[in-house]
C-alpha cells in the first residue's frame, strides 16, 4: 500500500497528472480500489487533530534563549513561532496576512500605519492581547540599549502609540510600503506586557502551542494551547522539537521512526533516502541564496570591468550541480529569487562566458588577474567546495583566483565585511525593499560589497513608499538590473530548502517566505492517525 | 624524592632484565627478521608498502590530489577504480596522496610527541629535584585540562593550518608520553648499573645515553605503536567538529568523514580510508608486539 | 594508612593549585580567541551598535583582568555565576548533564572495564596464541575507527536494520532508570570500542612485563598452573600500571565523548562546553573545565592509592 500512497501524494501536490496517477495504480494491479481512493485524497488535506510531533531540526545551540532578540537559527524560530503570535503572518503564497492584527491601514505616503488587533485573544496565561502588549513588545528591540539582532528593522520606527485598547498606530521614519511584512520578522512576536516592559525568556506568547520544558540546544517540550483563535491552525496534541546537529543522526532518528520530520537532508545521500517509502522528501526554493562579495572600494574590484569579468568566469550550471547535488537554482547577480513577487523574469541570465569575460578584463586594461577569495564552510555548507570549483572554472578565463580558507569559528566577525573577497551565506528576505535595503543601499550596515549606486538609492527610497504594485514592479525590475550589471556580488545560485518528512506527517502547500514551512509547521502540520 | 604519582606506571620497568649483550648489528636484525613471527613480518611488509605509496604517491596516481576529472559520485570501474568523490575527484588518487598526507602528519605529531615527552621524561629523572618538580606539575596542569577543547581553544587561536595542527597535537600528547618517560626512567636511574656507571665518574649525558635510554625502550616503543594511531583519531575527531585538515587536502579522517553518512545506505565508500587507518594501526603494533617480546626476555614456551 | 592520607592531603592540596592554573590558562584561552560572546551571539546579525549595548550589559567591556578577579571571588564563595547567553544559573544548566555525563560514563566503564581486563589477562595467559592475535586485530581495528563512524555502523546494525536500540538517547530527568540504561547502551557500546583496545593491550603489556621476574620463573618452575600464576603471582603485582590505565581511560569516558554526544544526541557536558566554546560564554566554560580538570586528578588519585595499596612497596621510593 505504501507505493500507493506515494502515488497518492504526488498526485495530491500536482506532481504527476491525474491520467499518470491511474496508469501507475492500474500498473500495480490496483485499479479496482482507484475510485474509494480520489475520496481519500481528498480528505488526505484534511488535518487531523491530536498527536504528538516531534522535529529534528539541525540547529539550536545551549547557549540559545528564549528572547526573540537572540533567535539566531531554525531551531528557536521554530519553537518561537509555535509559542508566539505576531501582528502579521507570511500566507503560503508570500503574501502578508493579518495574525495578531485585525486590519492594517496605511496613510497614502505609507508612513503611519494603524493596526487594529482582533478583540478577545488571550495569552498562555491567560492576559489578554492589548495595545500596550505589542508596545512593549516592539520597544524590547528598540532604543539606545537594545542588543537585539532585529535592531536594524525596528530603527525605522519613529514612534509607536497606542489609541485605545486595542488600535497601535505606528509612525515610520519615512513611507515604508512593506511594513507589514516587517510586521512578520521573526524577532517580533506579541509578548505580554507588565508595566511597560516584556519578559522576553518567560516563554509565554499567544501562539498554537504553550511551553513546557525548554533545554536549550537539547529540546523543546510543547503542548497544545486549547485556547487557540486560529482557524484550522494548531492540531498537535503536543510537540517536542530536538536539535539534532549531525545530519546522519537526524536522518537516522527519521528512518527509525524516532523523529516524524528533519531538515536539511544531506544531499549526497538525499537520492537514497527518497528510495524510502515512509518518507517524503520537500524540495523549497525560497529566498536563500548564496553570494560572493567583492569590496567595490579596493582595487581590482572598484573597475566594473573586472566584475564582470569575475561573474562570466562561474559556472553556475556546474556548481548548482555539484556542490548543491541539483537542489538549488541558478541565480542571475542579484538577491531577488522567485519567490519573491516582483522577481524580474525578463532579465537575461547570465552564463558562464570565459572569452567574454576575458574581454572585459582586457577592457580593464589587464590581461591575467589574480584574485584571493575567503571561504569557509561556515559560510554555508559546500562554500570551500564552491569556492575551489570556481577556481578552476576561472582559471579558464586567465583569472586566477586563490582560494584562501578561513576558519569557520568567528568568520561573521572576522571575515564577512572585513575580507576584500568573501563566500556569504543569505537566508533572503521575503520583500525586494528589506534585503536591498540591508545589504545593497548605500551605507547599510551589511553592504557588504561596500556598493554605492547613485539611481539604485534613489529607486530604493522612491519604491519602498510606493503603495502602487505596477509602479513598483517597474522599479524593482531596474534594480535588479542595476545590481546583475554593476553591483559588486556574485550571486551564483539559491538554494533550495530539502527536508525530509515521515509520511505520517500531513502538511498543506509549504511555504517558501522561510524555511520549515516558513517557520510555522508547529501550527500548520498535523499527524495522519 | 619521588613525586608519588612517579611510581605508578613504571611496574613494567621493574621487571626488564639487564641489556643484553650486543652482537653485531647487522647480521642481528637479518637473524631477528629471520625468526620473527610471520605476524611481525607481515606488519613490516605492511608498513613498507605505505611507505612506498607514501612517498610516491604522485608517481602512482593518474590524476592530481585535488583535480576535478570525473562527474561526481561515479560508480566503481573504469577509468575510475573506486569511482569518484563528491566533487569528482578520483577517490583511488585521493587514497594514495592520503596515504601520504596522514601517515606523515601522524608520524611526524608521534615524532614529536615522543622527542618532547621523552626528553623531559628523562631530564625530570635523572635530574630530579626542582627540574622534575617543574616539569611535572606542568604536564598535571596540561593533562588536567580536557584535551579536545584546549586542541579546539588552540586551534581557534591559531587558525587550522597543517603545522598547527601537529604542534598542538604533538603537545598535547606529549604530556602522556613524559608521564610515562620518567615512571620508567626513574626505575633505570635507580638501578645498579646507573649507579655504578655514576661512581665510575661517567657524565650524565652519557649514563642517559648508554644506561638509561636502551633500559626505558620497551614500554615507550609500546605507547608509540598505539599513540600513532591515536593522532589518526584526534584529528578526525577535530574534523567531526570542524577543525581537522582542510580540504582540498587528502587525509583518510576527513575522507571517512566526508563520506560517513552512505554508510547508513550500506554503501562502503567511507570503509575504504577507515580500513586503510585499521590495517596500518594492526601492522604496526604487530611489530611493536615482536620487539616487547624480544625485550621482555620471554621465551617461547611452545 | 597515616601515610596514605599524608599523600591524598598533599596531591588534594596540588590539585587545587592545577585547578587554579587551569581556570587561568581556560581563561587566557577563550580571551584570546577572535571575537567575543556579543559578536558569536549576534552572527551576521551584528551591528556595532547592539554589540556596544550587549557588552555594556554583561560587563564584558571591562578589562580582562578585572573580570577574572570578579569570577574568582565568586567561585572561592561558591558561586559560578551564570551563563553570559541565556542568563541561566551555571549550577542549574550543568546539574542536569554532569549526571548525564557520568551516567553514560559509569554504564560503559560497567562494560568496557571487565571485559578489557578479561581480554587481557586471557591475551597474556594465552600469548602469541590464535586468540591472542584475533583479539589484537580486532581491538586494534575498532580503535582505528573515528568514534562517529563506530557509532553509525553500530546504529546501522542495531537501530536502523534490527530496530533492537533507539538511534538517539536523549534521556530527559524523569526518564525511568531502566530506560535510561537501555537508551544508553549504543552510546556505551561505542565508547566501549573506543576504549577497550587501549586498557586491554596495557593490561595485556603489565602481565607479560612481570611473566620474566624471577619470582614468576620460581612460580612455574614449582609447576603451578599457568592460570594460577598469572592470577595469583602476576596480577597483584600489575595492578598498579593497570589502574592507571583504567584511571587515564574513566577521564576519557567523562571529558572526551562530545562526539558520541553529538551523534547520539545525548545531553552531556560536553556538547555544552563545544557550544559554549563557540559562543565564548566564559564562565560556563570555566565551570565545565574546573569539572572536569577535578575528575582527572581525583581519578589520577584514585590510581595511585590503588596502586600503593596493592603494593605497599611504592609508599618509600628507593
Amino acid at each position: 500500500m505504501s507505493e500507493l500512497k506515494k502515488l497518492e501524494r504526488l498526485l495530491s501536490r500536482g506532481e504527476i497528472s491525474r491520467r499518470d496517477f491511474l496508469a501507475r495504480v492500474s500498473a500495480l494491479g490496483l485499479g479496482a480500489a482507484v475510485p474509494s481512493l480520489f475520496g481519500g485524497t481528498a480528505s488526505a488535506a484534511t488535518p487531523k487533530r491530536g498527536g504528538h510531533f516531534k522535529w529534528g531540526i539541525a540547529a539550536g545551540s545551549t547557549t540559545d534563549s528564549l528572547d526573540p532578540a537572540t533567535y539566531a537559527d531554525g531551531y528557536m524560530q521554530t519553537v518561537g513561532h509555535g509559542i508566539h503570535g505576531f501582528l502579521m503572518e507570511v500566507d503560503t503564497e508570500s503574501k502578508a496576512i493579518p495574525e495578531l492584527a485585525e486590519t492594517v491601514e496605511p496613510t497614502p505616503d505609507a508612513k503611519v500605519w494603524t493596526i487594529t488587533l482582533r478583540q478577545g485573544l488571550e495569552f498562555h496565561n491567560g492576559k489578554s492581547v492589548e495595545a500596550e502588549d505589542v508596545i512593549a513588545s516592539y520597544n524590547h528591540h528598540r532604543g539606545e540599549d537594545s542588543k537585539s539582532a532585529a535592531k536594524g528593522v525596528v530603527d525605522q520606527i519613529e514612534d509607536i502609540k497606542a489609541d485605545g485598547k486595542h488600535v497601535v498606530v505606528f509612525t515610520l521614519t519615512g513611507g515604508n510600503a512593506d511594513f507589514p511584512y516587517i510586521m512578520t520578522d521573526y524577532h517580533l512576536p506579541v509578548m505580554p506586557a507588565q508595566d511597560g516592559k516584556v519578559d522576553p525568556s518567560s516563554g509565554i506568547g499567544a501562539g498554537a502551542m504553550k511551553l513546557k520544558r525548554y533545554e536549550p540546544g537539547v529540546n523543546t517540550e510543547l503542548e497544545r494551547n486549547e485556547n487557540y483563535w486560529k482557524q484550522g491552525r494548531g492540531h498537535f496534541d503536543s510537540a517536542e522539537v530536538l536539535a539534532i546537529k549531525d545530519v546522519a543522526a537526524r536522518t537516522n532518528a527519521l528512518t527509525t521512526g524516532q523523529i516524524h520530520a528533519m531538515d536539511r537532508c544531506d544531499l549526497k545521500t538525499v537520492h537514497l533516502l527518497k528510495r524510502n517509502n515512509d518518507i517524503e522528501v520537500t524540495q523549497i526554493t525560497g529566498t536563500q541564496h548564496y553570494t560572493m562579495a567583492m569590496h567595490t572600494d579596493v582595487a581590482p574590484y572598484d573597475n566594473n570591468h573586472v566584475r564582470l569579468a569575475l561573474k562570466l568566469g562561474i559556472d553556475r550550471e556546474q556548481i548548482v550541480k555539484t556542490v548543491l547535488r541539483g537542489y538549488g537554482e541558478v541565480a542571475n547577480d542579484h538577491p531577488i529569487s522567485p519567490a519573491n513577487r516582483f522577481f524580474n523574469k525578463d532579465l537575461e541570465q547570465r552564463a558562464y562566458d570565459p572569452e567574454q569575460a576575458k574581454f572585459h578584463l582586457k577592457k580593464a586594461g589587464m590581461t591575467s588577474l589574480k584574485v584571493d577569495l575567503s571561504a569557509a564552510d561556515a559560510a554555508f555548507a559546500g562554500a570551500v567546495d564552491a569556492a575551489v570549483l570556481y577556481k578552476e572554472q576561472a582559471a579558464k578565463a586567465g583569472i586566477e583566483i586563490n582560494v584562501v580558507r578561513e576558519p569557520n569559528d568567528g568568520y561573521w566577525s572576522n571575515v564577512w565585511l572585513v575580507k576584500p573577497f568573501t563566500m556569504v551565506f543569505w537566508g533572503g528576505r521575503p520583500t525586494e525593499d528589506w534585503m536591498f535595503s540591508i545589504a545593497y543601499a548605500e551605507g547599510a550596515n551589511w553592504n557588504d560589497s561596500h556598493w554605492s549606486h547613485k539611481r539604485f538609492n534613489e529607486l530604493l527610497v522612491a519604491a519602498r513608499a510606493e503603495l502602487d504594485d505596477s509602479k513598483r514592479r517597474n522599479m524593482y525590475y531596474e534594480m535588479q538590473q542595476i545590481v546583475r550589471d554593476d553591483g559588486g556580488v556574485i550571486v551564483p545560485m539559491y538554494a533550495s530548502y530539502v527536508n525530509a518528512l515521515s509520511t505520517k506527517v500531513g502538511h498543506g502547500t509549504i511555504g517558501s517566505n522561510w524555511d520549515l514551512d516558513g517557520l510555522r509547521s508547529l501550527e500548520r502540520w498535523w499527524l495522519e492517525s | 624524592m619521588s613525586a608519588p604519582n612517579a611510581t605508578t606506571v613504571g611496574q613494567t620497568a621493574d621487571a626488564l632484565p639487564p641489556p643484553p649483550p650486543r652482537e653485531p648489528r647487522r647480521s642481528a636484525v637479518r637473524r631477528a627478521l629471520r625468526t620473527a613471527p610471520w605476524t611481525a613480518q607481515l606488519g613490516l611488509l605492511v608498513i613498507l608498502a605505505y611507505v612506498f605509496v607514501a612517498i610516491f604517491a604522485p608517481v602512482l596516481t593518474p590524476y592530481g590530489e585535488s583535480e576535478v576529472v570525473g562527474s561526481e559520485f561515479e560508480p566503481w570501474g573504469t577509468p575510475f577504480l573506486l569511482g569518484t568523490d563528491n566533487l569528482g575527484r578520483d577517490t583511488l588518487t585521493r587514497l594514495l596522496y592520503g596515504a601520504r598526507n596522514t601517515i606523515g602528519i601522524a608520524l611526524v605529531t608521534t615524532c614529536l610527541a615522543f622527542l618532547i615527552g621523552g626528553i623531559g621524561g628523562i631530564l625530570a629523572a635523572v635530574f630530579s629535584g626542582w627540574i622534575d618538580q617543574g616539569l611535572s606539575r606542568l604536564v598535571d596542569i596540561l593533562m588536567a585540562i580536557p584535551q579536545l577543547i584546549f586542541a579546539l581553544l588552540l586551534l581557534t587561536i591559531f587558525g587550522t593550518s597543517i603545522p598547527v595542527l601537529i604542534a598542538i597535537i604533538a603537545v598535547l600528547d606529549s604530556t602522556r608520553v613524559f608521564r610515562l618517560a620518567r615512571a620508567v626512567s626513574f626505575n633505570v636511574a635507580v638501578m645498579d648499573f646507573v649507579e655504578a656507571a655514576r661512581l665510575r665518574g661517567e657524565g650524565i649525558g652519557w649514563i642517559t645515553i648508554r644506561e638509561v635510554l636502551p633500559n626505558i625502550m620497551p614500554p615507550l616503543v609500546a605507547e608509540f605503536g598505539l599513540r600513532f594511531c591515536f593522532v589518526f583519531l584526534t584529528i578526525a575527531a577535530l574534523s567531526f567538529l570542524g577543525l581537522g585538515i582542510q580540504p582540498p587536502t587528502a587525509d583518510w579522517g576527513s575522507m571517512v568523514r566526508d563520506n560517513a553518512t552512505l554508510i547508513t545506505y550500506g554503501d562502503i565508500t567511507p570503509l575504504l580510508p577507515a580500513a586503510a587507518i585499521a590495517l596500518l594501526t594492526v601492522a604496526v603494533n604487530f611489530v611493536v608486539d615482536w620487539f616487547l617480546h624480544k625485550a621482555s626476555g620471554l621465551r617461547d614456551e611452545r | 594508612m597515616g601515610a596514605i592520607g599524608k599523600i591524598v592531603a598533599q596531591r588534594l592540596a596540588l590539585g587545587l593549585i592545577v585547578l587554579f592554573a587551569v581556570s587561568l590558562i581556560i581563561f587566557l584561552g577563550v580571551e584570546l580567541l577572535p571575537g567575543d560572546l556579543a559578536q558569536e551571539i549576534l552572527g551576521q546579525a551584528a551591528t556595532p551598535e547592539t554589540v556596544a549595548a550587549f557588552r555594556r550589559e554583561l560587563g564584558l567591556d571591562l578589562p580582562p583582568h578585572t573580570r577574572y578577579v570578579q569570577w574568582l571571588g565568586g567561585v572561592l564563595q561558591g558561586d559560578f555565576g551564570t551563563s553570559l547567553a541565556n542568563k541561566r544559573e551555571i549550577a542549574e544548566l550543568i546539574g542536569v548533564r554532569l549526571a548525564n555525563t557520568l551516567f553514560l560514563a559509569l554504564v560503559a566503564a560497567l562494560i568496557a572495564v571487565p571485559v578489557a581486563l578479561a581480554l587481557g589477562i586471557l591475551a597474556a595467559l594465552y600469548r602469541n596464541s590464535f586468540y591472542d592475535r584475533l583479539v589484537n586485530v580486532v581491538t586494534l581495528s575498532s580503535i582505528s575507527f573515528p568514534e562517529f563512524f563506530i557509532a553509525y555502523i553500530l546504529i546501522l546494525f542495531f537501530s536502523v536494520k534490527t530496530g533492537w536500540f533507539p538511534s538517539l538517547s536523549n534521556v530527559s530527568p524523569d526518564t525511568p532508570f531502566w530506560e535510561r540504561v537501555y537508551q544508553c547502551l549504543l552510546p556505551a557500546l561505542t565508547l566501549t570500542l573506543v576504549v577497550v583496545a587501549y586498557m586491554m593491550r596495557m593490561t595485556r603489556a603489565a602481565i607479560i612485563g612481570l611473566l620474566a621476574s624471577p619470582y614468576i620463573e620460581m612460580a612455574n618452575l614449582k609447576g603451578l598452573k599457568r592460570s594460577h600464576v598469572i592470577l595469583r603471582h602476576a596480577l597483584p603485582n600489575a595492578w598498579a600500571p593497570i589502574a592507571n590505565v583504567i584511571a587515564i581511560n574513566l577521564a576519557y569516558l567523562i571529558v572526551g565523548v562530545v562526539v558520541v554526544e553529538v551523534v547520539f544526541v545525548y545531553p552531556g557536558l560536553g556538547q555544552l562546553i563545544v557550544d559554549s566554546v563557540q559562543k565564548r560564554d566564559i564562565p560556563v566554560v570555566q565551570a565545565c573545565s574546573l569539572i572536569f580538570a577535578a575528575t582527572y586528578i581525583v581519578l589520577n588519585l584514585t590510581a595511585d592509592v590503588v596502586s600503593i595499596v596493592t603494593n605497599p612497596r611504592l609508599l618509600h621510593p628507593r
